[in-house]
């Protein structure tokens, strides 16, 4: 097993209310595991908890990575073992894309890929999200993310405020993910990318902060798209 | 000097006695790799005045420059020398207009002369070194440079000190011709106890272009400096200063446009990373002289990495008539949590990515200088980012 969470309960920093609570879920190796759920349900926090982002505060459960509990370890630490996270809105930082592509290689001693495949080219040149439209900042958020050959993919709603132009080179990189063996954890919120993917292991639906459903993807999808989230909050007819 | 705290004793320092002129075959290897900090290297290129304390220790004009017209000699030489030059000595600035403009007046001999000769495009750049070696020494050192009609030419000049007390002034007079460019590089890397008065005036004739970009690695314990240039028709400026400042020092910076023509375009932008109990003053004039088409932008920004650092932003903006467009943003803040929480979670410790972050800030205005400046600039940009 790549990756696990048990009894997952989460807090955010100065809230009392846990988001998350109790959250199971296992992921092996090349698996490709789809979360989805209405907004606000934490399929968000339970990302960002794993890669340890300092104001989600867990109250109890453990995340273990590839055997070992990483509940107290430092987000670089994290990222360092193998995790690598495409944040949903990623903040504007005053620094040279293209400069931050080179840091990242060398931290994780990659190869650089070649810009027009991931179609930031154009972008490279520019500060990191600065003016990005909704496609260019996913998908440079993609390219950075497999440029870490990271093990565990955590892909927060990739597909979401895209063009369709986009959504094709997005799916082209997860494609490129599950080559390369990492095992991914995609969040989306209403499943356009699923579309573009052939194989995925399971999927899961995340309510009020619990996943209340796990199966076979295109089972789900149809529950999902025929009967909306209300499905799953009754528990299923 | 409106601040009081940047007061100098200007006596208590050696100015020496005579020029001296002691020229070396070899720059000492020590002195070298220091200047190379401060963008300067000595080997490389085709122009080189080095001076360390009072003294010109190396000038290199190499017979393929020298017969096409430039002259790189000091400026006490170029006086005796050059009726002409004369008519350039305190043009651009006046003598009477502070203490340290007097003192450099009094001192009149060392600094460099510069002569580009008209439709001249020089490609490589001219690099000036003015060093301090010696305790408690007064440097106060008159540059002259003169960029003809049509010319263009990229000038590098690296200030640095090993000795812990000094005081460097330096007066500068660009001259840029009808249609010329001038590109001035300056970067600054000084000790904890030196005094550092930069007084810098530009005369920028009929569409001509200044680029001014300055680096201070490291100001020492004071700091002054509001070059200001003086745009005719169609002439363009862009005033750069990057500066980060620590320990307690003082500094106070800036630039300053006046838009004397029509079709004048200026900027002025200064970056400010500020640490420790240091507090930093950024300023930006823009003036037009009389009602002319000119349009003009000034930024100030200021990032505080310390709760004891201080940091102001005092823009100015002085329109005459209706034709003028001058605008102005001013910023001071903090590194944002979120920033550093999104570069942690893709593998940085904190301390790089604090790092990473102060390197982007400091980058502004680089695209505005020659291809073959920029990495030399940008190894100073990288060191000030990484030593925080």
């Amino acid at each position: 097993m790549v990756f696990k969470v048990e009894d997952l309960w989460v807090k955010v920093q100065g809230h009392d209310k846990y988001i998350l609570k109790g959250v199971d879920l296992s992921i092996g190796k090349g698996e490709v595991h789809v979360l989805m759920g209405p907004n606000g349900s934490g399929k968000s926090t339970l990302l960002k908890t794993i890669i340890g982002m300092p104001q989600y505060k867990i109250a109890r459960g453990t995340i273990l990575f590839m055997g070992k509990e990483i509940n107290n370890l430092q987000p670089y630490e994290r990222a360092k073992m193998g995790i690598g996270i495409a944040f949903q809105s990623p903040p504007r930082i005053r620094v040279k894309t293209e400069y931050l592509i080179k840091l990242i290689t060398t931290k994780f001693r990659t190869r650089l890929l070649p810009y027009e495949e991931y179609g930031i080219s154009h972008l490279v040149s520019r500060d990191l999200y600065n003016g990005f439209s909704g496609g260019e900042m996913k998908r440079t958020e993609m390219y950075l993310t497999i440029l870490q050959r990271p093990k565990l993919a955590l892909l927060d709603e990739p597909d979401s405020g895209v063009d369709v132009d986009s959504l094709a080179l997005i799916a082209k990189g997860i494609e490129q993910l599950m080559e390369e063996g990492a095992s991914i954890l995609l969040v989306t919120h209403l499943g356009y990318i699923l579309k573009y993917l052939d194989v995925v292991t399971e999927l899961h639906v995340m309510i009020n902060g619990k996943i209340v459903y796990s199966g076979e993807p295109e089972k789900a999808l149809d529950l999902i798209l025929t009967h909306g989230y209300s499905y799953f909050v009754k528990g299923g007819d | 000097m409106d601040n009081k705290e940047l007061k100098v004793d200007f006596s208590r320092y050696d100015y020496g006695e005579k020029e001296a002129i002691e020229e070396v075959e070899e720059i000492p290897s020590e002195y070298k790799e220091k200047a190379k900090e401060v963008g300067i290297e000595v080997d490389k290129g085709g122009g080189v005045y080095f001076q360390i304390d009072h003294n010109i220790i190396y000038q290199k004009l190499i017979e393929r420059l020298r017969k096409k017209g430039i002259i790189i000699m000091s400026i006490g030489e170029a006086l005796r020398r050059f009726a002409w030059a004369k008519k350039y000595y305190w043009r651009a600035l006046s003598s009477r207009s502070d203490k340290v403009s007097k003192i450099a007046e009094g001192y009149r001999r060392n600094g460099y002369f510069i002569y580009v000769p008209p439709r001249l495009k020089l490609d490589e750049p001219i690099q000036t070194c003015l060093f301090i070696a010696k305790q408690n020494i007064a440097q106060p050192v008159h540059n002259l440079v003169i960029v003809g009609d049509g010319a263009e030419a990229t000038l590098i000049t690296g200030c640095t000190a090993i000795t812990e007390e000094a005081l460097h002034i330096g007066v500068s007079e660009f001259y840029i011709g009808n249609n010329a460019k001038l590109t001035f590089i300056m970067i600054h890397n000084w000790t904890p106890k030196v005094h550092v008065r930069p007084r810098t005036g530009v005369i920028v004739g009929k569409g001509g272009i200044f680029v001014n970009y300055y680096v201070n690695m490291r100001p020492g314990i004071t700091l002054q400096t509001l070059p200001k240039a003086i745009l005719h028709d169609g002439a363009k400026a862009y005033l750069t200063s990057i500066i980060k400042s620590g320990r307690k020092a003082l500094v106070d910076v800036g630039g300053r446009i006046v838009f004397k023509g029509n079709d004048t375009r200026g900027e002025v932008i200064t970056r400010s990373v500020v640490t420790d109990r240091s507090e930093v003053t950024m300023r930006g004039i823009l003036e037009t002289e009389g009602n002319v088409n000119a349009r003009g932008h000034l930024e100030c920004r200021g990032l505080l990495l310390s709760d004891n650092a201080k940091a102001i932003a005092i823009p100015q903006l002085e329109a005459r008539g209706m034709r003028a467009n001058l605008t102005h943003e001013a910023a001071i803040g903090k590194i944002s949590e979120e920033e550093l929480n999104y570069l942690m979670a893709k593998g940085f410790t904190e301390e790089e990515a604090v790092s990473i972050i102060v390197r982007g800030f400091l980058e502004a205005g680089v695209e505005l200088l020659p291809e073959n400046v920029r990495e030399g600039v940008r190894l100073a940009l990288d060191s000030m980012a990484k030593s925080l």
